[in-house]
């Protein structure tokens, strides 16, 4: 069982996406898992073959726990050992004491629970009935709210609906943030207005669902800063900074009916930016719809957060740990500029920046914030 | 294609965006942005299907105006060829 971020401490496993004997290559989705946050789709890390499923469906097991074993091209047979039964769902699975091939998350029949759109997986709740069985007629096959009366009478979860288990892993994680690391504020305004038109110019010449939005913009600038002030792009672990290969920007998404999750929108620094949009979109609509991948949850290595839609002008945010530094992105609104001596109309837009001090300082934080900017003002550089 | 085809059209569309929701749940009048909970980047993608099902490009600068069902079904029977 992976761990999936600072807020996960267990996770149940919902579906197989394989089966003994199968071929696997890393990268591969072979299972999902229900945490907190919603399911996620787990991808195998090594390439080999399903020697075992480990776990079955339904069992909550702690993080640290193996899932299934693959036999890496040259490695021996392992000796099988007995699945976590789903009927011993109260009984904690403890770790296999000799991990002999790779030992990673991983499968066994499919269950349309795990594909559940909060809403539905929300009403079940509030019901007191499983969605395991339950056919879905939502996009691939999800269960929609529609489909929730089909779902029959199952004793209660102790652990309430799934929307307060995710207010508590936020809580946890956020918790955890303000607990341990000294957050740093600094903020500054950037004049939008060049960014806006040549995002028209560039969007009229394109089909609507080629069209790039602002918020890809606002990414991809907080990436390219990233790439060139690498200390606010990493991980504060065992008392250092550990800056990180590549810039992955955590994107704080907003889910219907509450709560909130953050996945990773790889290489925002160097994908093309139609190539970039088009992971943007795929990812924020995944995420809506409970199909995040773990790899998304957690490799981040800087997280933004945009809260313009809902008419904020400015945001501080938290960090999410073990990060060292959030960007917020405010409401883009017509302000009173000052240019060549004149004040004129100009759009402006609040950056601000929450930053690690036990990771770097506001010097350098500054520095980031205004290489930022000086992106978000050369957008044909983008 | 009538107002009522339209209409059920782009409420399918709209449940297909939140799944959360049927569309006998969603009111004609009332704003989207509130009802739905969508933001820019749904609308976006709203936008991009509403282009390939009737083949009406929705400007940026028009979609502000574009709060309701009741206001998308009328600028979709404007602007559909």
């Amino acid at each position: 069982m992976p761990s999936l971020g600072a807020d996960m401490e267990h996770g149940t496993l919902v579906e197989w996406m394989v089966e003994p004997g199968q071929q696997v290559t890393k990268g591969d989705l072979i299972a999902v898992i229900e945490t907190d946050k919603g399911a996620i789709e787990v991808e195998v890390w090594s390439t080999g073959t399903v020697e075992q499923l480990c776990v079955d469906v339904g069992v909550e097991a702690e993080i640290g726990t193996v899932l299934a074993r693959i036999r890496e091209p040259g490695d021996p047979p392992a000796e099988a050992t007995a699945p976590t039964p789903a009927s011993t769902e109260a009984e904690k699975p403890k770790p296999a004491p000799t991990p002999a091939p790779s030992t990673v998350p991983a499968a066994a029949p499919p269950t349309a629970a795990g594909r559940a759109s909060p809403w539905a997986r929300h009403l079940a709740s509030q019901r007191g009935v499983s969605l395991s069985g339950v056919a879905g007629t939502g996009p691939d096959g999800a269960i929609i709210g529609v489909d929730v009366p089909q779902a029959k009478a199952t004793p209660a979860r102790a652990k309430g609906s799934d929307l307060d288990a995710m207010r508590r892993a936020v809580a946890r994680a956020m918790a955890k943030s303000k607990r341990e690391i000294p957050h740093y504020y600094l903020s500054t305004e950037v004049d939008m207005t060049p960014t806006l038109a040549w995002l028209s110019r560039t969007n009229a010449a394109l089909p609507p669902p080629e069209r790039l939005l602002p918020a890809l913009l606002l990414i991809r600038a907080a990436a390219k800063a990233a790439r060139e002030v690498p200390q606010l792009n990493g991980f504060w672990r065992d008392d250092q900074l550990e800056m990180a290969d590549a810039v992955h920007i955590g994107v704080a998404v907003a889910l219907r009916g509450g709560g909130l999750v953050a996945p990773a929108l790889h290489d925002a620094d160097s994908k093309p930016l139609p190539a970039l949009m088009a992971a943007l979109s795929d990812l924020v609509r995944r995420a809506r719809r409970g199909r995040l991948r773990g790899s998304e949850m957690t490799d981040a290595t800087l997280t933004t957060t945009s809260m313009g839609d809902r008419g904020v002008e400015r945001v501080d945010g938290v960090i999410y740990p073990p990060q060292v530094a959030i960007v917020g992105f405010g409401r883009i609104t017509e302000r009173p500029w000052v240019v060549d001596g004149a004040v004129v109309p100009r759009q402006g837009m609040t950056v601000s920046l929450a930053g690690d001090h036990r990771a770097h300082d506001g010097h350098l934080g500054a520095r980031y914030l205004s290489v930022l900017c000086e992106h978000l003002r050369n957008p044909e550089a983008l | 294609m009538t107002t009522e085809a339209i209409t059920q059209q782009l409420l399918e569309l709209l449940v297909e965006l939140a799944p959360e929701f049927e569309t006998s749940e969603i009111e004609h009048d009332e704003d989207l942005r509130e009802q739905l909970d969508i933001d820019s980047m749904d609308f976006h993608q709203l936008a991009a299907r509403i282009y390939e099902v009737f083949g009406v490009d929705i400007p940026e600068a028009e979609r502000v105006e574009l709060t309701t069902v009741e206001r998308c079904v009328a600028y979709i029977g404007a602007h559909r060829t």
